[in-house]
């Protein structure tokens, strides 16, 4: 995998861009990865984006749309506005997880 | 006496019950399965009810027909199970106790969870095909079709039978193709996925067979609404997709009453242990068929072949021993790419969908990844395989374990 420095830190990203290892990631990190997709993370993002960590950690996969909308109360469009265009994929994106699977 | 309790008499439950009865003796178990009607359908035949290629009587039967003798089928809906007290009750207040529980209620389609889906033209220019009902209707709609934007469309994963839509897609062009009608038409494929389909590989070579038919894909597209006014698809980032006959996958959801028991994620479904298929929370629950949250394509084959793992898990797990069989989430799906061909995908947890033959190493007839004349005979002979093999629990001589034997891993 390559290995990319973002914010002073080295980490190993998959073509996409994505991280390829979640406990490389730091809210420092997370403010940076926003800012490369065109992001100044508010509040509400970093609800949304602690909410996508929590999870990952309980469960080991990367919520999807609807489970980040059921469980933090914020409606789909809310979603779409914050992460505009693939919210699915930025969030995860921010937080330095993979990204959902579409399911199989 | 203990007691065995199936909510759900589908593709599932039905092996398990089936299956189960001869494991289990008579004296020691009573076994009850539990369905709304008496109404089995075969539903891969729905993909080929709107093309007028299956007959309708060829995908119904009466589920007691299918039932072993020694099983008990109670009709009836569930309105809720109560792990402590080890309690199904139905909604006309009936309860059924048990020692040991499986959910196999399945997944259904809920169009009433996408504003706009449900109206007027529900059934008619907004069609589908994952009901008995809905099938028929689309019979009758691409009957009359004469021409202009056909749009196929996909809600939100997961769904049951991933491949069906891109099928439908494929035959459509094949039936239109037959009409005259192909360069009347616009062909559309709508789905929130960012490519044709949710494996890397597979959705490489669907893309491709889209793109050599002509059919447009408009990806990343999370439909908020339906304008059955202006015949619009309408996404939450704004982009519209028109149409003059729509063909959508509504969202599909577990049963309500696992919802209203407390034990599903947000679209109803049992968590459970991906290789037993144990409920996470409760040990004398299992979960078979598309109503669990395993990471697998909810499908008939993954049905069949879990059964196989779970029967046998099942009887060390009810004598107290350990469970030593593992379920690889092993998924064999025949795709229809139309002109009498079609492609098979075979593939598991950890492996992409191979590239090779099926099920015999080198020697087929089936080929995986590669559309084929055989593949296409063996999805239609499977009808005749589903009702008098597979559900009666007979062995139709298919290994539960994926096999890498004579397949490559596509590059």
């Amino acid at each position: 995998m390559p290995i990319t420095t973002i914010a002073g830190h080295a980490v190993e990203v998959n073509d996409e861009g994505f991280l390829t290892r979640p406990e490389q990631w730091s809210e420092d990190l997370g403010r940076e990865l926003g800012r490369v997709i065109g992001i100044e993370l508010t509040d509400e993002h970093w609800r949304l984006v602690r909410f996508l960590r929590d999870d990952f950690a309980h469960h080991g996969e990367t919520a999807t749309l609807r489970r980040v909308s059921t469980q933090t109360g914020t409606p789909v469009k809310s979603l779409f506005d914050l992460f505009p265009g693939k919210p699915a994929k930025k969030m995860a994106y921010v937080a330095g997880l993979p990204k959902p699977k579409g399911c199989v | 006496m203990r007691s065995l309790v199936v909510l759900g008499a589908g593709t599932a439950g039905t092996m398990v019950v089936n299956k189960l009865r001869h494991r289990l003796p008579t004296s020691e178990w009573r076994i009850t399965v539990v369905d709304r009607d008496d109404l089995h359908d075969y539903q891969p035949g729905y993909l080929f009810l709107p093309f007028g290629l299956i007959e309708p009587e060829q995908v119904r039967r009466s589920r007691h027909t299918l039932i072993a003798d020694g099983v008990e089928l109670v009709l009836g809906d569930v309105d809720r199970v109560d792990p402590e007290a080890r309690q199904a009750a139905l909604v006309d207040g009936r309860t059924i106790g048990y020692d040991e529980l499986v959910i196999a209620s399945g997944t259904s389609p809920r169009p009433d969870q996408t504003p706009g889906m449900l109206g007027p033209e529900w059934h008619r220019s907004v069609g589908e095909f994952y009901t008995y009902e809905g099938a028929l209707a689309l019979r009758r709609s691409l009957a009359g079709f004469t021409g202009g934007r056909l749009v196929v469309h996909v809600t939100e994963l997961p769904i049951k039978c991933p491949v069906a839509p891109l099928e439908f897609a494929f035959l459509a062009d094949d039936f239109l193709r037959r009409r005259g009608l192909r360069d009347r038409t616009e062909i559309v494929y709508v789905t929130p996925l960012d490519g044709a389909f949710t494996k890397p590989v597979a959705s490489r070579e669907l893309g491709h067979l889209l793109a050599d038919k002509g059919i447009t894909l408009e990806t990343d597209f999370m439909v908020e609404r339906i304008d059955q006014d202006r015949r619009a698809l309408v996404s939450y980032d704004e982009r519209e997709v028109s149409y003059d006959q729509l063909v959508t996958v509504p969202l599909n959801m577990g049963a309500d009453f696992v919802a209203r028991s407390g034990l599903g994620d947000e679209l109803n479904y049992v968590p459970v242990d991906k290789h037993t298929l144990l409920s996470s929370e409760h040990p004398s629950i299992f979960v078979l068929g598309d109503a669990s949250d395993i990471p697998t394509s909810k499908a008939g084959s993954v049905a069949h072949f879990s059964v196989e793992v779970f029967v046998d898990n099942f009887v060390e797990h009810v004598q107290g021993r350990p469970m030593t069989r593992r379920f690889d989430g092993h998924a064999n799906c025949f795709v229809e790419s139309g002109g009498g061909k079609a492609m098979l995908l075979d593939f598991n947890y950890d492996t992409e969908p191979l590239t090779g033959t099926f099920p015999l190493p080198h020697l087929g007839p089936m080929r995986l990844l590669k559309e084929s004349r055989a593949n296409h005979l063996g999805k239609l002979a499977f009808r005749h395989l589903y009702w008098n093999l597979l559900l009666p629990g007979r062995p139709l001589g298919l290994p539960a374990q994926m096999s890498m034997a004579g397949k490559v891993p596509a590059a």
